[in-house]
């Protein structure tokens, strides 16, 4: 909404610095998204008479225009505009003029031919455009006299300000002057415009009107006119208008218009001799019924859409929306039925919203408009188009009542307004700050009964609807500011926020970036990743390549690492923590929405991942894992395998399948890792029992074992710790071999085993009694052989 | 004696000539054996003492010990020297060109959002607040009914929300906003309650530098006795003086939010007077506590959220929004 500082004063003496003024209605909720100085850059423009106008010789699209600016001295001027003729005064801007938009005006030749100035159309000097071309003046005006003084041009501010979706009195001129001015503690007035009406033609039984349904309609105001003379509006209309962001069309229309910018009440004209039986039915449409529209276009309406009927029925307007071609007034009209309606908020918004119809009049309905109001905008609309054309009123004015809610009464307690808004404020101070915005306060012991302007009974109908007013009005800046303490919690990041926290930085410490793919997949992505296509789609996604929401990081981390090698950065160490979406159970409430870690190394082997894993468990403090070789989804056939803790699979590591990388544009190996973080974060965790550092001397000894390829080295690592027992301190592979020296089918492991007791030194049979039950059991049911 | 003590004097000047003269360890043992040893002229003359008479053996025993003392400590010395220089000289062998290096290990890069999220959570933490979380696919009736959008209402039916194909249509869809975890905490916890909420939302915005579909905001809750709009302004701007620096100060201007009334937008105060606009907040709605199980006459709160990306952004200089979903290891190696 914009509202010009002149027009707000005429409501309201409303004094100030512009920019003063701008943070007055910022503080009230009315942001100022813009305050522009408007007519401040007009000096240097004059009236001039045009003497002569001839061809450029060289060029078309350009004329010659000889001025007289006032000195009798004609002056050449090359003008791009051909509208105007010998003797017309047009504005012109003299040599050394800065017009508004801060171009300056310069002697200059234009295709060989000197301009000594710029004659000047409407828009460049900050007016309505009226006409296409050069603005021609009214023959009186005085030739060489200043343009900004014989137009009675004033410096004046526009204010730009975003109105939020509860404060339907401030998308009209009047309701941001009542609130500024009780803000700044000055009188607020209406207009009360006196209309002569005839008294000869009483509108009573010219023309009926019939609310069928009240729900729909809450009051549907109609006014007779005739005798009026289509027509330009008066410039200074006009100019209002355009300052407002609003093309002026014809005087009708432009009051229309400038009683809605300022009041805030729409209206719309009908040729009453073509509506027929000169009866107004207003109703829900049926579905299916039809009706042409004001821009010519064919218009389906719903049940749900409000109708605006004539007297056999037929739909000749939206209710609120817009109006029907049928009973547009023309040229040969004769009677205007003027309405003015309230209609109900709920039913205009989906009406305008379902038929992209959305304008600056539905758009007040929508938020709910003032039907206490329409009285004066009658008046208004009759007042101002009398400055344009002569028009003959009908006595009288046809009312037809719907269900018109009644504004609400609110009991405001003292008390909770003081709790709400952290003030002290008392009884009557409240109402004096209800009053100037039109709430009455009636008292009640130490509380108030507030009766709600109609204004604002859409938006305001509870009492903490009335605090959030005297809140505004106390100013938001003004109240004391404490801050509150929890008394029975600490700050502090849960269990598994440290654990994600920890997990980030351990890995961040372990040369892993960070990356944040899009979460949003392409149709097709699952199953290239040779995962299950069923997930969630988005059913209204912004375009298809980001239609399906991701069930694991596979996709989103490969294409990184695709981006990555096309951009000369092949080995890349990366991981992702963020959510995947299962639809496992579409009976749900919701998708199976889970935590999930992806750990991906391009150009690296599956050992890589697994230490990765080894460095995730034990920063996340993860007891007894195992890994179970298999072919998880999307993964290396030979070279992954499950990750388990206590038969619960939390992740898989191993290597991406490399059909599945190059299917992304990788083509080198990618050592990967995923980690269910909801899984494993519910499994125990983190606890580091004490275990004490023994005093006494240990002792090393390395194991040597042929085994065959199909016994994994976990089982042997596992026989070794179970035969090892307590005296096992420590157990580390540290050779591994395939070759000439051992049988084909298998390899050798070498192991170092540390043993030490915590409660004395360990004597050399003891040592040697432990190594044979190692090699016992690692001999005995694994197959392996003892390397000597 | 004349004799004997010419022959000690002789003894003692050659066998410090020959320790001075030894260069290696080697050399300086050999030395050491000929001059001290049991063959030494010392030694020799010491056995020969006892052919002299009692003046004799006190004055040329004398000058013997005092020139073996002379001659074990030439001996001390020189080791000392040669020690020194053989240090020397192996330390030249093991001399590096520090600056002749490639890393083999580089570290890794926490993504800016993440750090302008833990930044803010930790700040929060440090006012006593505690962290809770939600999904990102929700309900409409956590993203919005419970919230107090009414039926109907613009941004509920608005085409901003991303719908997914989840149950009845229009019932699910990616959260607009981290309110939902809101109804969420208060569902799930007895007040008082002191949260934030950081997350990711979602909404239908084409990419381009200044939005994304996706983006990070965190939200604040507080309900407790008495809670009033003056805790939240001394609220926000304990956090602001905390976040951004003392010399920052907030303001909060009217709004409008379904889920908060009375709603306010908060404004940060830079230090040279400018204004950066910061969130919403605002008292939580009667209509909120009681979606979340709380009589509004018994307690109050207050919420407030904020974006958290914009952080990031300005933190860094970085003037498209986009590059941090890039993954562009040329951009993200840079935090």
């Amino acid at each position: 909404m914009k509202v010009l500082l002149s027009w707000l004063r005429e409501f309201a003496p409303i004094e100030g610095d512009p920019h003063w003024l701008a943070d007055q209605l910022s503080a009230l909720g009315l942001a100022v998204e813009g305050v522009e100085l408007l007519g401040a850059n007009l000096e240097g423009i004059v009236v001039a008479r045009v003497l002569a106008t001839r061809p450029h010789p060289k060029a078309d699209r350009i004329q010659l225009v000889d001025v007289d600016p006032g000195d009798g001295e004609p002056l050449q001027v090359c003008c791009g505009a051909f509208n105007m003729a010998p003797g017309d005064l047009v504005p012109f801007a003299t040599l050394g003029t800065t017009m508004p938009n801060g171009m300056l005006i310069e002697r200059r030749k234009l295709r060989g031919e000197w301009s000594n100035g710029m004659l000047c159309a409407a828009r460049e000097v900050g007016l309505a455009d009226l006409v296409d071309g050069i603005m021609i003046l009214p023959a009186d005006f005085a030739v060489g006299a200043d343009f900004r003084t014989v137009m009675g041009i004033e410096s004046d501010v526009l204010y730009d300000l975003d109105v939020t979706g509860n404060r339907p009195d401030a998308l009209s001129v009047a309701g941001v002057a009542r609130d500024l001015a009780a803000w700044l503690g000055v009188p607020f007035s209406m207009p009360d415009p006196v209309v002569e009406s005839d008294a000869s033609w009483p509108a009573a039984g010219k023309a009926t009107v019939d609310i069928v349904d009240g729900d729909l309609c809450g009051r549907f105001v109609a006014r007779l006119l005739r005798d009026i003379t289509v027509g330009p509006s008066p410039q200074w209309l006009a100019n209002r208008l355009t300052a407002l962001g609003m093309r002026p069309i014809n005087n009708v229309v432009d009051v229309s218009n400038y009683v809605m910018l300022e009041l805030g009440q729409p209206s719309h004209t009908f040729d009453l001799g073509r509506v027929a039986g000169r009866h107004i039915r207003v109703r829900w449409a049926r579905d299916g019924e039809t009706v042409e529209t004001l821009d010519g276009q064919e218009r389906a309406l719903t049940g749900r859409d409000g109708a605006i009927c004539d007297g056999a029925d037929a739909v000749i307007g939206i209710a609120g929306v817009m109006g029907g071609a049928s009973t547009e007034i023309s040229d040969t009209t004769t009677e205007v039925l003027l309405e003015m309606a309230w209609w109900d908020p709920m039913s205009i918004a989906r009406t305008a919203r379902r038929l992209g119809l959305r304008s600056e009049a539905s758009t007040r309905f929508e938020r709910g408009s003032d039907p206490e109001v329409i009285d004066v905008a009658m008046r208004r609309f009759v007042q101002l188009l009398r400055e344009s054309s002569p028009v003959r009123m009908a006595a009288g004015e046809i009312v037809s009542e719907g269900n018109l809610p009644a504004p609400a009464t609110v009991t405001l307690r003292t008390s909770r307004v003081n709790a709400m808004l952290g003030v002290d404020l008392d009884r009557d101070a409240i109402a004096a700050l209800l009053a100037p915005i039109g709430f009455r306060s009636r008292v009640v012991g130490d509380d108030l009964e507030v009766q709600v302007p109609s204004f604002r009974m859409v938006d305001t109908s509870t009492e903490i609807d009335v605090i959030e007013e005297v809140g505004r009005h106390f100013g938001f800046e003004r109240i004391p500011k404490r801050v509150p303490r929890p008394t029975a919690q600490a700050g502090a990041l849960s269990e598994v926020q440290q654990d994600r926290r920890r997990l980030r930085h351990a890995l961040v410490g372990f040369g892993l970036t960070e990356v944040m793919p899009l979460p949003f997949l392409a149709p097709g992505d699952l199953a290239r990743a040779g995962l299950d296509a069923d997930a969630v789609r988005v059913t209204n996604p912004l375009v298809e390549a980001e239609s399906v929401m991701r069930t694991s990081l596979l996709p989103g981390v490969l294409k990184t690492l695709a981006f990555n090698a096309s951009h000369r950065n092949p080995d890349l160490a990366c991981f992702e923590i963020g959510h995947v979406f299962l639809p496992t159970d579409r009976s749900a409430s919701l998708p199976d929405e889970r935590e999930q870690l992806g750990v991906a190394l391009s150009g690296a082997e599956a050992p890589s991942a697994v230490e990765v894993w080894q460095v995730v468990a034990d920063v996340l403090g993860v007891g007894d894992w195992v890994l179970q070789a298999d072919a998880p989804a999307g993964m290396h056939p030979t070279r992954s395998a499950y990750i388990e803790i206590d038969g619960t699979v939390v992740g898989a590591v191993g290597e991406v399948d490399p059909q599945v990388a190059s299917g992304y544009g990788v083509e080198r190996r990618v050592a990967w890792l995923q980690v269910d973080l909801t899984a494993l974060f519910v499994l125990p965790h983190g606890a580091r029992a004490y275990r004490r550092v023994s005093r006494y001397p240990s002792s090393d000894v390395d194991l040597a074992f042929v085994v065959a390829e199909s016994v994994p080295a976990a089982a042997v690592a596992a026989a070794l710790r179970a035969a090892g027992g307590e005296l096992l301190v420590d157990l580390h592979l540290f050779d591994v071999y395939r070759g000439d020296r051992v049988e084909a089918g298998s390899r050798s492991l070498a192991y170092r085993l540390r043993f030490q007791a915590a409660d004395r030194t360990l004597t050399d049979t003891e040592v040697s009694a432990a190594r044979l039950g190692c090699i016992e059991a690692v001999t005995g049911t694994l197959g392996a052989v003892l390397r000597g | 004696m004349t004799t004997e003590l010419d022959a000690v004097e002789r003894a003692r000047v050659e066998a410090l000539a020959k320790v001075a003269a030894a260069a290696t360890f080697a050399e300086l043992a050999a030395a050491e054996t000929e001059v001290l040893g049991k063959r030494s002229v010392i030694v020799e003359l010491r056995k020969a003492l006892g052919g002299l008479d009692a003046e004799g053996r006190r004055v040329v025993g004398q000058a013997l010990n005092a020139a073996m003392t002379e001659i074990g400590d030439a001996v001390t010395d020189r080791r000392a020297a040669i020690e020194s220089v053989e240090r020397v000289a192996r330390l030249e062998t093991e001399r590096l060109d520090l600056t002749e290096f490639s890393p083999r290990r580089r570290r890794g890069h926490l993504h800016p959002f993440t750090a302008a999220w833990e930044r803010l959570e930790d700040v929060f933490v440090g006012m006593g607040f505690q962290v809770a979380e939600g999904p990102e696919i929700e309900t409409e009736w956590f993203n919005f009914g419970a919230l107090n959008f009414p039926a109907g209402h613009p941004a509920r039916e608005s085409q901003d929300s991303l719908w997914v194909d989840w149950g009845d249509p229009g019932a699910t869809l990616l959260r607009t906003h981290t309110s939902p975890v809101q109804v969420r905490t208060m569902l799930a916890h007895e007040p008082p309650i002191y949260v934030v909420c950081p997350g990711r939302v979602y909404r239908q915005d084409t990419p381009d530098a200044t939005h994304m579909p996706v983006f990070h905001q965190i939200e604040g809750l507080v309900i407790d006795k008495g809670i009033s709009l003056g805790d939240l302004a001394g609220t926000l701007d304990s956090f602001v003086k905390a976040f951004f620096g003392g010399a920052f100060s907030s303001r909060l201007r009217p709004s409008y939010f379904p889920f908060t009334e009375p709603s306010a937008e908060f404004d940060v105060r830079r230090p040279d007077g400018s204004w950066l606009e910061l969130g919403g907040c605002g008292m939580v709605h009667p209509n909120v506590l009681r979606a979340g199980g709380i009589d509004p006459e018994e307690w109050s709160g207050f919420a407030f959220g904020f974006g958290i990306d914009r952080f990031a952004l300005t933190r860094h200089g970085v003037d498209d929004l986009r590059e941090f979903w890039s993954g562009d290891v040329r951009f993200l190696s840079q935090f």
